[in-house]
């Protein structure tokens, strides 16, 4: 099982850490309906690297935007956003 | 010095064993060649191998639930009292009658699956009766398993698979290094291979040294695990090993009969060796034909001579060792050399080169003799015993998992391990394995078998090529090749030969399929460990549990939570009881512990816009000490879930949803929160566990509440604050049985005292407590809707029948992707109620269909019936449903052969101005 390097508590069993879905995905609020269907129906879902958004949602709670190659696995970098983000 | 004999049966026939012995070993020993038939043509088939990749040998072990189907006679321990039985056999082994489909095999070609299944649906209900009894394997055991399975994490600087020679260098190494070692092999014995090929190793003999190795292992603190496999390798160097504290089947001395590790690892070094191939010739399946390096084992390791008259099939130098030792056993040995060079003409054997098998001869008493092509003309050779000696396949499996590749090792013929991603490094025959050359198939394609297990012939293979199948993931699929418990060990190769010559292309250009976890199978058991039972799964109580299990209710498991279903007097069956309590609330009052409901406190200065946001209903309006229904919107513009919210001060509000969603609406909050609205001041917290929370239902409870709190009782969806039992509560008329009624939240901690207390008040008027049966009658009939069945996530509020609640000014969550073009299309599915013409229940979950056999409209997603009046009435999603008010339809279920005629109507069966919410 992969290992996740929290910013807050470290090195993690993936089993801790919920995907919750790619960072293209998000609908800002009070977009045109043609910008929210895109974001939501056609995303690049890309062969490669994306940026994807993950919870530590068995530690402590944190949203995590992952830098991540979808084919090897391999993680780039990880940020912590958010209120709830140290600094 | 006397060896004490181990008892033993295999079908029934009582037998002995040598201590250490395998059961192939000991069946070898007692001149049993016929150990079990086939999967698919039932053919006769003995041993093949003296380790975990056998195809063949599988047996089922032991008895009752303890019993354990497809157990490699080759990778099991006799022990005291073990029961071994054959499979796929009726009556007996020796006189099959599914054996008579070795005559019909050219009804079950490759592909004979994919055909059928692509036929009329009634031929294949007619196939499945007999194929399912004619194939298969052992069946499962259907009593629950007596033994308990451990887990155990470990974490390591290095893990070294496989204990011979290379691994305990590198093992002890390791040690010496001082670095933290595990060291795990799947034999009961350290260095197995030195046992069947003896050897002198740093000048010392090899089974000494390797004793020596393991004790410095253990005394550097390193851990060493015998009948121990390491069964995956995944990200970041975790690997899980299924260890065997006993035999498959065995009764466990100590507390568990497995141990299930998760480890993690620094280094992990495979030495985990090589596989030797089959030849592919006809009948080579036969019992009698073995592997080279099997049959040595067999008689250095294991005192047991499979055969007087051998003759050994060789492409590289291995033969001649499996020659040497039989020779030293007494037996008679031919050795057919592939090679053109006479690389065994000193060794005193009787040797021919260019020679290689075409077809065994035999049935299921052993092979009587060989028909070979030696250097061009085809000879006999009379022998009970088949030696095949086709080169090795080096073991990748955990290499490939762990994402390494592969390169080609043209001397041996072989795929070795090549670039890794992590830190996994293969050393010894793994990596290196001996040279050999590649032997085509021959003899008749129809009997010559690549994949024993699976019973793929050549003539299989050859026929899914033919058919378009030239990928080795397509063909691998079309044909089942190496898709059986030994994930095709000793397969793989042979056919990726012939796929190769088919296509004309070199042999690693065929490519590989991938190798999966586990490398050999594993007990289910291991994988659940201790979470078995009532520790499957976490149970959540709410605060009120013990006061509910004090009436013995029946209990209902709403997600983790276990909730009083219904509370039964006397001999009341669940139904009887679940309607009294629903009269009960209709007729007088009713309380009902809702404490799992998901609720949050919002506040800051900016609550009402973040819950404006949340909300698809209008919150801005509420004035301090109101409430309203509410209902969330995923982003693409769906109905996810539904509660109510409750402004008690300026700043505060209390947001309840369902109990089903609540974990997933803590997420989407704070979601919502951190991605979509980081800039507003407002904190969100889930206070689930904090309130317990009581509904009182019914039109006498207006009275109950003013009795409790000496005040008079708030209007519908008004919230106040009060005194129930000394406790301060949180008062909110809400209804969701279409009855007057109140939710009373409060600190969990006073759970007890506030329920007896309401309990008490709501007796007086000849009322009782309700579960969640008489909840759902009561609020299907009213027509309110559960997240789950109704709020399905697939329907909009305007199909929902809830738009005209939704924000006019907009601005929720969702609202942009309401305009999507499909959501004007007006014959997507509508909430509608129905009720039954003719008397029936309707069935919960039936599909709606103009008549039996016409195509589903729609499902029924609750049924329920008129509480008081009678007459059975349901909730349910049609399509167009809300046009379709007064027409007749059928709810229709096949798998409980139910149908029942109903009417389309409006879902609100009971009071539908809502005159009983008020006073």
């Amino acid at each position: 099982m992969k290992q996740i390097a929290c910013p807050h508590c470290g090195n993690r069993a993936q089993a801790e850490f919920v995907y919750e879905r790619s960072a293209d995905s998000v609908v800002p609020l009070d977009v045109a309906p043609a910008v929210a269907v895109a974001a939501l129906f056609a995303r690049a879902n890309l062969r490669g690297v994306e940026e994807e958004l993950w919870r530590h949602t068995h530690g402590c709670g944190a949203w995590l935007l992952i830098r991540r190659d979808r084919v090897s696995h391999e993680i780039e970098w990880i940020r912590p956003i958010g209120p709830e983000a140290l600094p | 010095m006397t060896e004490s004999l181990i008892n033993f049966t295999f079908d029934g026939r009582a037998l002995t064993a040598k201590p250490g012995q395998t059961l192939a070993a000991a069946l070898l020993a007692n001149g049993i060649k016929l150990v079990g038939r086939s999967f698919k043509y039932h053919r006769p088939r003995g041993i093949l191998s003296a380790g975990v990749e056998e195809p063949n040998a599988l047996v089922t072990v032991g008895e009752g639930g303890r019993s354990e189907p497809n157990t490699r006679a080759t990778d099991l321990f006799v022990y005291e009292g073990l029961v071994a039985s054959s499979q796929n056999r009726w009556p007996s082994l020796q006189s099959d009658v599914g054996s008579a489909l070795q005559l019909v095999s050219k009804a079950l070609p490759a592909g004979f699956y994919y055909k059928t299944f692509f036929g009329p649906p009634k031929l294949w209900l007619f196939y499945e009766q007999f194929i399912r009894r004619a194939a298969g394997l052992g069946p499962a055991p259907t009593e629950i398993d007596p033994d308990r399975f451990a887990t155990r994490a470990a974490f390591c600087d290095v893990l070294v698979v496989g204990s011979g020679p290379a691994g305990l260098i590198e093992a002890r190494d390791a040690v010496r290094a001082g670095k933290s070692v595990i060291l795990v092999e799947q034999d009961a014995e350290l260095a197995p291979s030195l046992l069947r090929d003896p050897q002198q190793i740093e000048g010392q003999n090899g089974r000494e040294w390797a004793a020596e190795a393991a004790a410095e292992v253990r005394a550097g603190g390193g851990r060493i695990l015998t009948r121990t496999s390491a069964s995956g390798l995944w990200d970041d160097n975790f690997i899980c090993l299924s260890e065997k504290l006993v035999e498959p089947g065995q009764v466990p001395a100590g507390e568990f009969t497995q141990r299930y590790w998760h480890v993690r690892a620094g280094e992990v070094v495979l030495a985990t060796g090589a596989i030797e191939r089959p030849l592919t010739f006809a009948n080579n399946d036969l019992p009698g034909v073995m592997l080279s390096q099997a049959v040595r084992t067999y008689v250095n390791r294991f005192s047991v001579v499979p055969g007087k008259r051998v003759v050994i099939a060789t492409t590289g130098d291995d033969g001649y060792l499996t020659a040497e030792a039989l020779r030293q056993a007494g037996a008679e040995v031919v050795v057919l050399d592939s090679r053109a060079e006479p690389a065994g003409q000193d060794s005193g054997f009787e040797v021919h080169n260019r020679a290689s098998p075409l077809k065994a001869k035999g049935g299921k008493r052993g092979v009587t003799g060989l028909v070979a092509n030696v250097d061009g003309s085809e000879r006999n050779f009379a022998c009970d015993l088949i030696a095949m000696a086709g080169g090795f396949t080096p073991v990748v499996h955990l290499h490939m998992q762990a994402g390494g590749k592969l390169d080609w090792d043209e001397a041996a013929q072989a795929f070795v391990p090549g670039a890794t991603r992590q830190n996994v490094r293969t050393v010894g025959l793994a990596a290196q394995p001996q040279p050999a050359e590649t032997l085509g198939a021959a003899g008749n394609p129809k009997a010559a078998f690549v994949d024993f297990q699976n019973d793929v012939t050549v003539a299989d293979l050859d026929l899914a090529w033919r058919e378009g199948y030239r990928s080795v993931e397509h063909l691998k699929r079309y044909t089942t090749l190496g898709m059986a418990t030994d994930q095709g060990k000793t397969s793989n190769m042979a056919a990726l030969d012939r796929i190769a010559r088919r296509e004309g292309i070199k042999l690693p250009e065929a490519g590989l399929t991938t190798f999966r976890p586990p490398y050999t199978p594993v007990s289910m058991g291991a994988l659940a460990g201790m979470a078995t039972g009532a520790q499957a799964q976490p149970t959540r109580r709410p605060a009120l549990h013990d006061l509910h299990a004090a009436k013995n209710p029946i209990w209902f498991n709403a997600g983790y939570w276990k909730r009083p279903r219904t509370y039964p007097i006397g001999s009341e069956t669940l139904a009887q009881a679940g309607l009294r309590e629903a009269r009960a609330v209709r007729s007088a009052a009713g309380l009902c512990d809702v404490s799992t409901l998901a609720k949050f406190e919002v506040q800051g200065p900016d609550a009402v816009q973040f819950l404006e946001r949340v909300c698809a209903t209008t919150v801005g309006k509420l004035a301090v000490g109101r409430g309203r229904y509410t209902f969330m919107l995923r982003e693409d513009g769906l109905v996810f879930d539904d509660g109510t919210v409750w402004r008690l001060e300026d700043n505060r509000y209390l947001l309840t949803s369902s109990t089903g969603g609540a974990s997933r609406m803590a997420t989407w909050l704070s979601y919502v929160r951190s991605h979509l609205c980081a800039d507003l001041r407002v904190s969100v917290v889930c206070v689930q566990e904090h309130y317990a929370a009581i509904a009182v239902a019914g039109p006498k409870t207006s009275a109950i509440i003013a009795a409790l709190t000496g005040a008079e009782a708030p209007r519908h969806m008004s919230v106040v604050e009060a005194h129930i039992a000394g406790a301060p509560v949180l008062l909110m008329a809400a209804s969701f049985s279409g009855e007057r009624a109140f939710e009373v939240h409060f600190d969990a901690s006073h759970a007890a005292a506030v329920w007896q207390a309401i309990e008490a008040e709501v007796r007086v008027v000849g009322g009782a407590p309700y579960g969640i049966e008489a909840m759902e009658l009561l609020r299907i009939e009213k027509g309110h809707l559960v997240v789950g069945p109704d709020i399905d996530g697939r329907l909009t509020a305007e199909e929902l029948g809830l738009g005209k609640m939704l924000n006019k000014a907009g601005g929720y969550i969702g609202e942009a992707c309401l305009q999507r073009p499909d959501f004007a299309d007006q014959m997507r599915k509508q909430l509608i109620g129905i009720e039954a013409l003719d008397g029936g229940a309707i069935p919960e979950g039936s599909m709606l269909v103009r008549f039996i056999g016409g195509a589903a409209e729609g499902h029924v997603t609750g049924s329920g019936l008129r509480v008081i009046e009678g007459g059975s009435i349901a909730l349910a999603h049609l399509k167009g449903g809300q046009a379709r008010h007064g027409e007749e339809l059928f709810a229709h279920s096949p798998t409980r052969k139910q149908s029942v005629k109903v009417r389309a109507t409006s879902p609100h069966f009971y009071d539908p101005s809502g005159e009983r919410y008020r006073d």
